[in-house]
């Protein structure tokens, strides 16, 4: 009975649509994650969802419930902020009782809560600390516990990685996903990043400019894009664009190897003019342009790193291939298509 | 997993006015607003409406008169000299505040012992209350004791028998209101500089030193310009205080020799409290108006140039 | 000139600029010092030196003050106009503060500089209406016209140095504590208002100091001797007839500048960041 949904949500700044006609339902248990670049409406719609802003027209339920006039406190939803809005002048363990003392709990009851969900996020050891002398990833725990303690229906998390150092957030990615695996509360996560988006959704939303572009699992988006913009944000390098006529053809750097790689009928072959190579260690990404043909930007082929790519120079032209069920194909307004006829 | 839920339906019920914040916000600016309307805004718009009748403390019946109190005034020789008397010690009280405003900070950028002590000095003059610094200088002009006189006399600067009265002699009198008001202006200045100074970055300056910019050129072509909103807030905040000034001449000469160091809120005073002739004295107070509209206009944009 | 020379030059005159400016800053008050303790004899002895005492100094003056004057009740007056308008002043300008602070849009932005900008309306051009204003209130002669009255300069200077100070707490905190279950003035007295004690302890010393400077309103509302605040006691009560007690005068005038001085002092660089709002550090 957590089931979150928005119906044609749509905020206004003056004449600018932050949020621009956007439709989801999130089952209850969900990972769902909001991604998209900076300043593409996900925070707003996210703050629409906890009830810190109101929306210019739409609904949003939670378990069946329009909850449009409720104010945050009501809806039954948790936040971890970007920057995780920690109580300075309190201690951790007032930070994390807080929401509790709001809602005049008995003082037991807060004592029981506190040290089970310090216990689970394994801070109970900075009880008696303010948050001035916590760690980024301390400080990031305690706001979770802080929203855990209140045994949410939904948890909304802006960023929370985002001010954490690289080495540190692959460490918090995976213990953030068994977090709420166990706790099993329907939760959306807010980012730009596109390895936190796939390696932690249940499903993703891709959003730009205000507007939903597809929702999906990963895999879906990813093998399937809805179209161009969200064919050429995940993924990294992004997705290869062909002009055509009537339209785009797409491919993946990792599905354009040399002819000899791939076997089998079914091939879509393009001569590929090598211009730069990266060697990455693990890989090798080659840069460079089809013949005759035009292609957005760069082409980019991305190969293992053993044998067959090491007789390819720069300024070799070479016999390179797709295989035709890696095409995809986008119309003139850059949507998916349905791929039809030959590449060429 | 579920307690929230219920707390939800239940809560559907209740108006949350005090959590919607297009209530709450308007509503907690609305007792500044009010104090600001009720008793800034009316009384204006009231000193408008004396000034167009002819009201007074004897005769306290409104009669719309129209215009003539403001021909009376303006007709008035005193009050023309008045106007000019505000100008002339507005603007020679600004410049030589300003100057030694600017001065000040330059002499006080630099570590020397006893910084702290010279700095905590210099601002005394306008750290304390205006009508007690007054009194002291009063004291100074004195007509028999002033000490300046003694000084000057022992100095051999001036006969003993031919000291200046620095409140009874008309230009003398000028020359003393506009240095009590300088010397209350100064101390803002410096402080004010100070702040622009130190807020100029180390790389600009250091760059203007290698690109072979001496003192002079650092100062009036990379400094200046570069504090320039600070200059501007200590021009708008200390002229305003001098044009509108009453206490200074008030406890000094009382406007006096024979209105020579009269200003527009001494006046003002005089006619409208002292003889009880509100209606005129409304008119008075009110030519400070344009004045103030010019350097609300200034403070203005320079307020809507900064980030807020 | 040699480089030596030069130098001494440089430093010399450097120390000289310092000490006239010094002087000229700082002599009334050296001056008042002085008058206060030194004998009637000494003080209108045309012949002594006027620069140190000639006679041994005397408490004569401030015993004077103390006993035979309204001084301790001017003293009084003033300190409880300034504790009612400092409450007045917060009541009104933390609540106007933080709202402005956290409001969206222009609008917010223009009231605060709307409000900001009557600090800058003299009283000298209100001062006649208002001094009807009181009549019809049946305060005038009272030091509760005073109370009402000055908070009008006292809520727009403090509404704006909270507004910035607001400005600078994130905003995640406040927001965090809604979401956490407190209505916005819950957020705001249990998250915010504790961060504030610095902000807050500079609005009262201003409040309170701008009080005790104030003279104009007072000179126009009140005339009965025991009614008056500081300023206007010293600078009108200590004279009579055409004879001004000097001594007396000094006394009272140094003992209520003392404290403002320090409070100043102590508070200037808030103050200067709180007019440029913090444009300037």
């Amino acid at each position: 009975m957590s089931e979150v949904a928005a119906r044609h949500i749509e905020k206004r700044f003056g004449d600018v649509r932050a949020v621009d006609d956007i439709s989801l339902s999130i089952r209850d248990g969900e990972f769902l994650v909001l991604l998209g670049p900076s300043g593409c409406g996900k925070t707003t719609f996210l703050r629409i969802l906890a009830g810190l802003e109101r929306q210019t027209s739409g609904d949003i339920l939670i378990g069946g419930e329009v909850v449009n006039d409720i104010p945050p406190r009501a809806r039954g939803v948790a936040m971890v902020f970007q920057s995780y809005g920690l109580y300075p002048h309190l201690t951790v363990a007032n930070n994390i009782a807080f929401p509790l003392r709001t809602q005049n709990t008995p003082r037991e009851e807060i004592g029981r809560k506190v040290a089970w969900a310090t216990q689970l996020l394994s801070i109970d050891h900075l009880l008696a600390r303010k948050p001035r002398q916590l760690s980024g990833g301390e400080r990031q725990r305690v706001a979770l516990a802080r929203a855990l303690v209140r045994e949410p229906t939904v948890f909304l998390l802006d960023e929370p990685l985002s001010n954490l150092d690289a080495k540190l957030r692959t460490s918090a990615r995976s213990e953030l996903k068994q977090f709420q695996q166990t706790v099993r509360t329907t939760t959306i996560y807010v980012t730009h990043d596109q390895i936190e988006a796939m390696g932690m959704g249940d499903r993703i939303a891709v959003i730009d400019r205000g507007r939903l572009r597809q929702l999906g699992t990963p895999a879906e988006i990813y093998d399937n894009p809805a179209d161009e913009f969200v064919a050429t944000f995940l993924g990294t390098p992004p997705m290869n664009l062909i002009e055509r006529d009537g339209g785009t053809l797409g491919f993946r750097p990792e599905h354009f190897l040399p002819r000899e790689m791939l076997n089998g009928s079914a091939l879509a072959e393009m001569p590929f003019r090598v211009e730069r190579m990266e060697y990455l260690g693990s890989e090798r990404v080659l840069y460079g342009s089809i013949e005759g043909r035009h292609a957005r930007r760069i082409v980019t082929a991305k190969l293992p790193a053993h044998a067959a790519s090491d007789g390819i120079r720069a300024g070799d032209h070479h016999a390179f291939a797709v295989r035709r069920s890696e095409l995809r194909y986008f119309d003139r307004e850059g949507k998916a298509a349905v791929g039809a006829g030959a590449a060429r | 997993m579920t307690t929230i839920t219920e707390v939800v339906r239940e809560n559907l019920r209740p108006r949350y006015l005090l959590d919607r914040t297009s209530f709450v916000g308007p509503l907690l600016v609305a007792p500044a607003v009010l104090y600001v309307v009720l008793l800034v805004g009316l009384p204006f718009l009231l000193a408008v409406y004396y000034a167009l009748s002819a009201y007074s403390i004897f005769d306290p019946s409104y009669r719309f008169v129209g215009l003539s109190n403001f021909h009376d005034v303006l007709a008035s020789d005193i009050f023309r000299r008045t106007l000019v008397n505000t100008f002339v010690f507005t603007i020679g009280s600004q410049i030589i505040g300003l100057l030694l405003g600017k001065i000040g900070a330059m002499l006080l950028m630099k570590e020397f012992p006893g910084r702290r002590i010279a700095r905590a000095l210099i601002v005394l003059p306008w750290a304390v209350p205006v009508s007690l610094a007054t009194l002291a200088w009063v004291w100074m002009f004195d007509s028999l004791y002033s000490v300046i006189n003694w000084t000057l006399v022992a100095l051999g600067l001036v006969d003993v028998a031919n000291q200046p009265q620095w409140l009874g002699q008309p230009d003398l009198a000028m020359a003393a209101v506009m240095t009590v008001h300088a010397w209350r202006l100064f101390p803002f200045g410096v402080i004010l500089f100070l702040a622009g100074f130190s807020s100029v970055p180390k790389d600009v300056l250091d760059a203007a030193t290698i690109d072979g910019a001496g003192f002079w050129r650092r100062n009036y072509q990379i400094i200046m310009p570069m504090i320039l909103p600070i200059v501007l807030i200590a021009v708008i905040f200390g002229t305003v205080f001098t044009f509108t000034d009453l206490s200074v001449v008030y406890l000094l000469t009382k406007g006096g020799p024979i209105n020579s160091t009269q200003v527009l809120g001494s006046l003002a005073f005089q006619v409208g409290i002292l003889s009880g002739d509100v209606s005129h004295g409304a008119v008075i107070c009110l030519f400070l108006f344009p004045f103030l509209l010019v350097a609300v206009t200034f403070m203005l944009r320079f307020l809507r140039r900064r980030e807020i | 000139m040699t480089a030596i020379a030069r130098r001494i030059f440089g430093t010399s005159s450097f120390y000289l600029a310092v000490t006239l400016l010094v002087v000229f800053a700082a002599f009334p008050f050296y001056w008042m010092l002085i008058t206060t303790f030194k004998t009637d004899g000494d003080l209108y002895n045309l012949q002594s030196v006027p620069y140190w005492f000639n006679a041994p100094p005397t408490l004569d003056h401030l015993k004077y003050l103390f006993t035979q004057t309204l001084f301790l009740r001017w003293l009084g007056n003033s300190a409880l106009i300034g504790v009612c308008v400092v409450v007045i002043t917060l009541v009104t300008a933390l609540p106007a503060g933080y709202s402005l602070a956290r409001m969206p849009g222009r609008a917010a932005e223009n009231l605060g500089i709307g409000i900001f900008l009557t600090y800058l309306v003299p009283p000298t051009l209100l001062f006649l209406p208002l001094s009807r204003v009181i009549a019809w209130l049946d305060l005038q002669d009272s030091l509760w016209s005073l109370v009402v009255v000055y908070p009008t300069f006292t809520i727009p200077f403090c509404t704006w140095l909270l507004m910035g100070f607001f400005k600078s707490i994130p905003r995640e905190i406040d927001e965090a504590a809604i979401v956490d279950g407190c209505t916005v003035l819950g957020a705001f007295v249990k998250t915010i208002l504790p961060l504030s004690v610095p902000a807050i302890l500079t609005v009262v010393i201003f409040a309170f100091t701008l009080t005790m400077q104030e003279f104009v309103y007072a000179l126009t509302f009140i005339s009965s001797s025991d009614q008056k605040p500081i300023t206007l006691g010293v600078a009108t009560d200590l004279v009579r007839g055409d004879i001004f007690y000097w001594g007396e005068l000094m006394g009272a005038a140094l003992i209520a500048s003392v404290p403002v001085a320090i409070a100043y002092n102590l508070f200037l660089d808030r103050f200067i960041s709180g007019i440029t709002g913090g444009a300037v550090k």
